[in-house]
């Protein structure tokens, strides 16, 4: 599908849910079967996103010292963790990309 | 005549205030989309601009990742949704302030939502009941994310397309979306969706279309809510 379509789709689904109860008169709050899933969602799908790209950054799974992503990904859980900033944990987790790549 | 602090002008100005500090973790995190955007397989055009049509970091950068592992359009769809669904309680928790608000700042004000905007929203709505002044304190806080994120972003998508593939700069996304989880993880349960979350995608890999991102999603978000659950 054209790219395009695919964004202009989810560009529009987001505002609807932005828009959601501030629209919908009568309604005043998320249902609560609801309530507890979306707790996780954050945590499930993006933790779904990212393990992938550092352990499998090729397609298949490598946590050997070939694949140094998973290594500095590593590094920058530490650094979140620590830190709990944006921009530290990416300068951080990009220097120890950096220094793995020129040492292994 | 002075400018006396109308509710609309000081509204405006504290909610600018409010949400400048939080540009520190921002600015980052556009500059990263809009490096993202620049290298993108579906171009940098419509990459760009998903800043004006989607307007949500993590949604924005998932998307223009599984267009570039050729995820199909569904999944997409999908994966950017569900991770913008938490905007639905902050729409829940507004709701009520935003009903006293004009037709054309009730529908439009939901277009600036972030979780910076809901948060010192929220807060800040506790004391201050004016209405006018609501609404501008929202916008001021909205707009003052808004475009910075876009301005972040283009600066990206410069930056990006200079810089040599050899630079590694595309390992930037996980990191942010490494940040993002740890932020997420708040107690046992969310760890729980987290940790179930990632391995059933890693498992789920060769599934096509990605569809194994979908159904490690529904498998992180069920084990979060099995842990919740077990917990009281």
């Amino acid at each position: 599908m054209n790219p395009w379509v695919v964004i202009a789709i989810i560009g529009l689904g987001t505002y609807l849910i932005r828009l959601s109860f501030v629209a919908a008169f009568g309604y005043y709050g998320v249902p609560a079967w609801l309530e507890s899933p979306l707790r996780y969602v954050a945590p499930a799908v993006i933790a779904a996103i990212v393990l992938p790209l550092l352990v499998a950054p090729e397609g298949r799974v490598d946590v050997s010292l070939d694949n140094v992503r998973w290594i500095a990904g590593l590094v920058a859980i530490g650094a979140a963790l620590k830190t709990r900033s944006l921009a530290l944990t990416i300068v951080v987790g990009m220097a120890a990309l950096w220094i793995l790549q020129a040492l292994l | 005549m002075t400018t006396t602090a109308t509710p609309a002008r000081s509204g405006f100005a504290t909610g600018l205030a409010a949400i400048a500090p939080l540009l520190l973790g921002v600015v980052p995190f556009a500059l990263v989309v809009g490096v993202a955007a620049a290298n993108s397989a579906i171009g940098v055009w419509p990459a760009w601009a998903t800043g004006f049509i989607i307007f949500a970091g993590a949604a924005q950068l998932v998307t223009i990742d599984l267009f570039d592992s050729g995820a199909a359009a569904a999944v997409i769809v999908a994966t950017a949704l569900v991770i913008n669904l938490r905007h639905m309680m902050y729409s829940a928790a507004l709701a009520s302030s935003f009903r006293a608000f004009p037709a054309p700042w009730r529908f439009g004000l939901p277009y600036l939502m972030t979780d910076q905007a809901f948060a010192l929203s929220i807060t800040h709505y506790d004391d201050h009941p004016d209405p006018v002044y609501r609404r501008w304190y929202f916008f001021g806080a909205g707009i003052g994310l808004w475009a910075p994120w876009q301005a972040g972003m283009t600066v990206g998508v410069i930056v990006g397309a200079q810089v040599p593939a050899s630079w590694s700069l595309d390992f930037a996304v996980p990191l942010v979306f490494v940040v993002l989880v740890i932020l997420a993880v708040r107690n046992i349960p969310t760890l729980v969706a987290a940790v179930v979350g990632g391995v059933a995608a890693v498992v789920g890999m060769d599934i096509s279309y990605n569809l194994g991102l979908i159904l490690a999603a529904l498998l992180g978000v069920s084990a979060g809510v099995a842990a919740e659950r077990m917990r009281s």
